[in-house]
């Protein structure tokens, strides 16, 4: 019988597997970041135990670091990426720390840096390392233990996931990103729906996204429950690789695509699980709630938590407004936000910030919006001023920032203030997740840019 | 790790579903470079309210967590099952976990249990009814039993025994360095590295 393509990765990375036990399967790449890693190191530390392979691990700081020049002022952020700082020393781990070219979101950097490639298992002691698994590797994020784990022994043992097909039936819209597409599968699917699978984005739909709007779609997988999703790869996924630092170069290229090529799911591969999603049903999506699958087209109105059946579902509808300070029917677009962030490892690459730079060309951020925008590297900021995108923020009146996860995660000095409201591309709409009391609307980059022009959740079609 | 075999505590009754890891344990206590102490950040935001149940004195002492469908999804911050653990709580029940929380509650010896929602809510209403009901989690047997609830629960046989001896992982896994290093010699020399 057929293999998906999730099964014959896994397959390829099994390094010993018994009867009774989870089977152990080597890892590729593990990136490592200053949030969840000391107490890694502490434990190796404890029990006398080096990292196998220094040479298959990266490091960045991302987490902690301001936005803005100069060094950390916090002294608890400052000890964290110190601690790194002299863990990787310590270790001999390659780690890009603030101020160097190649700094940034952990996961922004591993595929530009072309060290992210089809077939790969890759992970990161952080939940969107399903990022990488656009290129079609194996990518998931692990806990402080797992993260030991890989360090001291360069494997994981692991129960073998289910799986799933999302199916993409038809083209996407004209105006819907893959960020629409993705909090619309969260939306259909539930933040529990992916649970114990991985997900491979399939369909017509999703050959024709960019790499940047796949690692956008398998970034937010993580918010659907799955802990990994996957796009098979592509002449779009090698053309992207093609000539980054760590491709495979000159005689080695043909035969790493002739393997990858095989990287695909059988025809006669069965899931466990098949969801289908029509295309022509999404639109540019907005969340209204406080997880990521409490979402809705921008164009309707905030539901009613009467509506759903379940309780659990209708009793977090019911808190998520309160929360929100939203009222039943109130139209999407009638919402004001005070601040707009353009950033993070979902939405901080070069594509999102051309979508949002169209869209502010020209126009100007509504007296009264703050809007940060947050390359995701120092690499894609430097390309964005190349390109003249930063020039279009500045003029418009957005506040062009170092990069970083910024407002992404209030673990640095850019959060929400308690009430504050955003319009966020990044990827969680959690009670305080960009500071305490702060309330997020997660949209597009779009729709971002759209939003600052006027005040209110805006689609770029509507101004 | 400590061992989990039997465990008899009394529970919180936590009526919420989609309960997220920053709920449990906001991003600020995660600067901390420590692996004890986060206490104090649990729940936080939530603790500020003093009708949370947490706040609800009837439920002091308590070891077992009961929670809604969904709980410990998003961000993997093993933090997490770390403030629980510091707080004194050794089970977590609901009918549904995140996969990286529940795999992290494994690897520190908190024991995530997943029953059928109707067990769950059997539960709730209880403690809810009764704070002082005992709450027996059974890993031996694979039950959990209060009351007149008698409910099985699932889970593999390998992480069973591991949690029943209290053994680490690391340890178990380099009993097999020699197949670690077979494979890496077999691994394509093409494949990229960091250094």
């Amino acid at each position: 019988m057929g293999r998906t393509l999730a099964e014959k990765v896994w397959d390829a990375h099994v390094v010993r597997a018994a009867a009774g036990e989870p089977d152990l399967l080597y890892i590729d790449l593990h990136l490592v970041h200053e949030v969840t890693s000391p107490q890694a190191f502490d434990g190796l530390r404890a029990a006398g135990r080096p990292v196998r392979r220094p040479d298959l691990t990266i490091a960045t700081e991302d987490h902690n670091v301001p936005t803005t020049p100069g060094p950390i002022e916090d002294p608890v952020s400052r000890a964290q990426v110190e601690a790194l700082r002299k863990n990787c020393a310590e270790f001999g781990i390659r780690l890009h720390p603030m101020g160097d070219a190649s700094q940034g979101i952990v996961h922004v950097i591993g595929p530009q840096l072309g060290l992210t490639q089809p077939g790969m298992t890759v992970v990161c002691g952080d939940s969107h390392t399903s990022t990488h698994g656009a290129f079609g590797a194996l990518a998931f994020g692990i806990g402080t233990s797992e993260v030991e784990h890989v360090l001291a022994t360069q494997t994981l043992p692991l129960q073998r996931p289910r799986t799933m097909a999302v199916e993409v039936d038809g083209p996407l819209p004209d105006g819907v990103t893959a960020k629409d597409l993705v909090l619309g599968i969260i939306t259909a699917i539930g933040t529990g729906g992916g649970q114990g699978h991985v997900i491979e984005y399939r369909g017509d739909a999703i050959r024709a996204l960019s790499m940047e709007g796949r690692m956008t779609l398998c970034n937010m997988s993580i918010e659907a429950g799955a802990r990994a999703g996957m796009v098979a790869p592509d002449d779009t996924t090698f053309d992207y690789l093609r000539g980054r630092p760590h491709a495979p170069a000159g005689a080695e290229w043909d035969p790493a695509v002739r393997e990858w090529r095989e990287l695909r799911t059988d025809d006669d591969a069965t899931f466990d699980r098949v969801v289908r999603i029509d295309a022509s049903s999404l639109a540019p999506w907005v969340t209204w709630g406080t997880n990521p699958g409490q979402g809705a087209p921008l164009s309707g109105a905030v539901p009613d938590p009467a509506s759903y059946v379940d309780p659990d579902a209708r009793a977090a509808a019911e808190r998520a407004l309160d929360y929100m300070d939203l009222r039943v029917g109130q139209l999407l677009r009638d919402v004001e936000v005070q601040t707009v962030f353009v950033g993070s490892c979902t939405n901080g690459r070069i594509e999102d910030l051309r979508a949002a730079a169209e869209v502010l060309r020209g126009r100007q951020v509504a007296a009264g919006v703050r809007m940060l925008v947050v390359p995701g590297s120092v690499a894609v900021g430097q390309q964005a001023e190349a390109e003249g995108l930063a020039e279009v923020f500045v003029a418009a009146g957005a506040q062009w920032r170092g990069a970083g996860c910024s407002m992404c995660l209030a673990m640095n000095p850019d959060k929400l203030a308690p009430g504050e409201r955003s319009a966020s591309t990044s990827n969680r709409n959690f009670e305080g997740r960009q500071g305490p009391g702060g309330r997020t609307h997660l949209v597009s980059p779009a729709v971002a840019a759209a939003t600052a022009v006027t005040g209110r959740l805006t689609a770029p079609g509507d101004i | 790790m400590d061992a989990f075999t039997v465990h008899i505590g009394r529970a919180v009754p936590l009526r919420r579903s989609n309960v997220d890891t920053d709920q449990i344990i906001p991003a600020e206590y995660l600067k901390r470079v420590s692996r004890t102490g986060f206490a104090d950040g649990l729940f936080a935001s939530w603790r500020a309210d003093a009708d949370f149940v947490l706040n609800d004195g009837r439920y002091d002492g308590a070891t077992v967590l009961l929670a809604g469908p969904d709980f410990g999804t998003g961000s993997s911050r093993e933090h997490a099952v770390w403030a629980l653990q510091d707080y004194g709580f050794r089970a977590v029940i609901s009918p549904r976990f995140g996969d990286i929380f529940r795999g992290n509650a494994t690897k520190a010896g908190l024991l995530p249990v997943a029953l059928p929602a109707a067990d769950v809510e059997a539960l709730l209403d209880l403690v809810e009814a009764d704070p002082s009901a005992a709450i027996t989690v059974d890993l031996r047997s694979r039950e959990v039993r209060a009351g007149d609830v008698v409910a099985a629960f699932d889970i593999d046989d390998y992480t069973r025994w591991r949690l029943l001896e209290g053994l680490d992982d690391i340890g178990l896994t380099l009993r097999h360095v020699d197949d670690i290093a077979a494979f890496e010699a077999r691994r394509a020399d093409w494949l990229p590295t960091a250094g």
